[in-house]
This record gives structure tokens, C-alpha cells and sequence, in this order.
């Protein structure tokens, strides 16, 4: 049998594409990351590959395009089935990709309406953060994660984004640990699975990407 | 057991179309209970607390939320019957593609089409020529989307339709003149009762939109 081949089309410090990775690892599969420069000019490719959206990631599997990173992760698991990341009964996938849609249409934005701000952040903007946490504290509930008791599809879609939530809290002047502790501690649970620690950089150095982009933005 | 589905609808809703078609082409039996959006009953907001948008799909006492999901559960659900998605994985990520791009461009530049003037519309119409144009490439020589059937992209982009006479009205430009293969695969659509069934007259839809506008004070 012929090896597989899977390579992302990659930048370090974006969430989506840290999803496509830590779901590979999850599998136990090998893959190749190949950086993108997304400030000096995008490889011919990226283009070929995501005509539409010219945007990382992109999972090449034996050459063949995935684009988004919730449609790759969901292609990853039903691809190569084990370990699940989806729940098996169709009510509770139904009910991971609410959560996973809720976590796509909110967290990210808010985040932007606190790095992005000259100035102090806008109160309604750290308000509405700090709530968008404090719903995904009740959706999670006593459980170790958002699926029951294993990482999952839901963790692999949230985790990614937290890697940004120091520069948030830098630039905020808020404090997610002290907040939502719940949510802070799940953070914490999933930072210990390898393939969440391999795959998500350091805070600090997103912080500092965050602050150099600001300058890029001419926000600072 | 006996299954009790129910949907918390609005008729001129797309999102709510994309249920209709799909239940319809399952030959699900369903009560459709229509929602006063500016007066949202107490079971809406008890079945989508976090959105309070219809459609809600409610499936033996338990909601679904958010069209997409809701046309993919229906599909697992009753998976035996008219499969809308591709059983291949690299097949159903390419219908979840595009279904995610008819998201990202339909609503919000259908409705700059008919909330807006000058500029924003213009510029909004032209970027709504070249998304349509986008997907007759991608639906090629194919009579639908899903293939030799209606599918899961059929279903999340022929609501739409309804909306276009709307459009042109609105936006003094024809549809059909720009994407006649796009209006054909449409009219296609509109051959099947559970599409057929499913949509408004788009006259209806024009109308609802001359209402919204004056409520809005939209010239």
C-alpha cells in the first residue's frame, strides 16, 4: 500500500490551522506542516488549492484540497474513524456542531473587538467576551470535556483559539482564570494532551506576534 | 416509537425552506408551527435559548439548531431514504464547502441588495454575480449539485431563489442574464414537489420585502 500522503498548508499562529493539526496528531497520523507567508506573499499552492478563499489551512491528502477548518477536522474523523472525535449517535453530533458553530460565530470576533481596540478596550467588547466564555462554561457542565469524558471534536475546535487569549488579556486588562474558572480549568486539562502541547504555541509569543501585528495594522 | 417532529418556522425564511425541502424529500411527516419574529413564543426561546432564530427543528421533544446542522441530522437521522450528502468523505467535505460558502455570501449580500443604495448595493450585487458565478462552476454539466439527485448543496442554495425576484426588483438588474445556467438549475429544482412545496411565490417574498423596508424607513 502506497504511504499516505498529508500535508497543511500552515501558519504558526493561527487557531484554524492548529485545529487541522492537533486532529491529525489525535489520529496518531505523520504529516507535513509547510509554512505559509501570509505578510510577504502566498504560495502558488495555497492559491491552486483554495481558489475561493486563498486562505490556511489547507489539508492536502494524496494531493487533494480540504478547505475550512471544521469541514477538514470532521473530514479527518470520518476518514480514519479511530479514535472518534464526534460522538457516535447522530443527536450528539448534532449537538457538538452547535457548539462548535457557536464557537466560530462568537469567540474569534470577540477576541478581534479587544486585540484590535487603539486605546483601552471597549467595556462592551470585554463584557461580551467574558459571557461568550461563561455560556461555554455551561455547556461544558461537570464534564472534563465538551463531548463527556474524552477529548473531542468540540475541545479540538476551542482549544486553538485560547492560545490568543493572553494577548487578550494583556490588552484587555481582564483575567480569564479569574472570570471563568471552570472554563480556565478545562484550558488546563486539554493543554496536557500531547497532541494540544505539541501543536499550540506559547502565549507569550502569540502575545508578541499580536503586539508586532498591531503596528502592521497601524493600531499602535 | 412513534417519531414527533416539529419545526418552529417563519415562511419567508430560507433557513426555514432548507428544513421544509428537507424533511419533504425524506417523506417525514412534521408539525410546522409558524413564529411571530417580533413576538417569539416561549417555546422558541425555551428550544434555542442561545439564538432564539428559527428554524428549530424539534425531534421527540429535542431541539436542533442552526439550518445546516439541522439538514445534516435529518440526513443521518433518516439516512435510508434520498441521502442528501455523498457517503464518500472527500465527496461530503466538498458539499460542506460549498453549503458554507452559500453562508458566507448569500445572506449577508442578499439582504445589502435590498436594505441598501449607491455604492454598497453595487458593489454588493456585483460580488453577488461572482458568488453565483462560482457555484455554476462548481455545479458544471451536472443537473443538480448532488449529482443525478437533488443533494445537500441543492438544499442549502434553493432557497434562495425565492429571494431573487426580490433582488432584481430591489437592485434593477436581472439574474438570468448574468447566471442562466444557475436560473436553470433552479427551475430544475422547482420540478421536485419537495422543493416546489417548500418555497414561497416570489412575488410574496418581493412583497415581505417592500413591508421590511418601510418598517426599516429603506427607500
Amino acid at each position: 500500500m502506497s504511504k499516505v500522503e498529508l500535508v497543511i498548508l500552515d501558519f504558526w499562529a493561527s487557531p484554524f490551522c492548529m485545529r487541522a493539526k492537533i486532529a491529525l496528531k489525535e489520529k496518531g497520523l505523520q504529516y507535513e506542516a509547510r509554512t505559509e507567508d501570509l505578510f510577504g506573499g502566498k504560495s502558488d499552492l495555497l492559491l491552486k488549492s483554495n481558489p475561493i478563499h486563498e486562505k490556511v489551512p489547507v489539508l492536502l491528502h494524496n494531493g487533494k484540497p480540504l478547505c475550512e477548518s471544521t469541514i477538514i477536522v470532521n473530514y479527518i474523523d470520518e476518514t480514519w474513524p479511530s479514535p472518534p472525535l464526534l460522538p457516535p449517535c447522530s443527536y450528539g453530533r448534532a449537538q457538538a456542531r452547535f457548539w462548535a458553530d457557536y464557537i466560530d460565530k462568537k469567540v474569534f470576533d470577540a477576541c478581534d473587538n479587544i486585540w484590535r481596540s487603539k486605546g483601552e478596550a471597549p467595556v462592551e467588547a470585554k463584557r461580551e467576551f467574558i459571557e461568550i466564555l461563561k455560556q461555554l462554561e455551561d455547556a461544558l457542565g461537570d464534564k472534563d470535556f465538551f463531548g463527556g469524558n474524552t477529548f473531542g471534536f468540540v475541545d479540538i475546535i476551542a482549544i486553538p483559539l485560547t492560545s490568543w487569549f493572553y494577548a487578550v488579556e494583556k490588552l484587555g486588562g481582564l483575567k480569564v482564570e479569574d472570570e471563568c474558572p471552570k472554563f480556565s480549568a478545562w484550558m488546563k486539562r486539554c493543554l496536557k494532551r500531547e497532541s494540544v502541547a505539541k501543536v499550540v504555541p506559547d502565549p507569550e509569543k502569540v502575545y508578541e506576534f499580536v503586539l508586532m501585528f498591531r503596528k502592521m495594522l497601524g493600531i499602535d | 416509537m412513534s417519531e414527533e417532529v416539529v419545526v418552529l418556522d417563519f415562511w419567508p425564511s430560507p433557513f426555514g425552506m432548507r428544513m421544509r425541502i428537507a424533511l419533504a424529500e425524506k417523506g417525514i411527516k412534521y408539525e410546522s408551527k409558524e413564529e411571530d419574529l417580533r413576538n417569539k413564543s416561549d417555546l422558541l426561546l425555551q428550544m434555542n435559548p442561545i439564538h432564539q432564530k428559527i428554524p428549530v427543528l424539534i425531534h421527540n421533544g429535542k431541539p436542533v439548531c442552526e439550518s445546516l446542522i439541522q439538514v445534516q441530522y435529518i440526513d443521518e437521522v433518516w439516512r435510508h431514504k434520498s441521502p442528501l450528502l455523498p457517503s464518500d468523505p472527500y465527496q461530503r467535505a466538498i458539499a460542506r464547502f460549498w453549503a458554507d460558502f452559500v453562508d458566507k455570501k448569500m445572506p449577508d449580500l442578499g439582504r445589502k441588495i435590498w436594505a441598501t443604495k449607491g455604492e454598497e448595493q453595487a458593489n454588493a450585487k456585483k460580488e453577488f454575480i461572482e458568488s453565483l458565478k462560482l457555484l455554476e462552476g462548481e455545479l458544471g454539466d451536472k443537473p443538480y449539485f448532488g449529482g443525478e439527485n437533488l443533494g445537500y448543496v441543492d438544499v442549502v442554495l434553493v432557497p434562495f431563489y425565492s429571494w431573487f425576484y426580490a433582488y432584481e426588483k430591489c437592485g434593477d438588474f436581472s439574474i438570468e442574464a448574468e447566471c442562466p445556467k444557475l436560473i436553470a438549475w433552479a427551475k430544475r429544482c422547482l420540478e421536485m414537489e419537495s422543493v416546489s412545496e417548500s418555497l414561497p411565490d416570489q412575488e410574496k417574498v418581493y412583497g415581505f420585502v417592500l413591508q421590511m423596508k418601510k418598517a426599516f424607513g429603506i427607500e
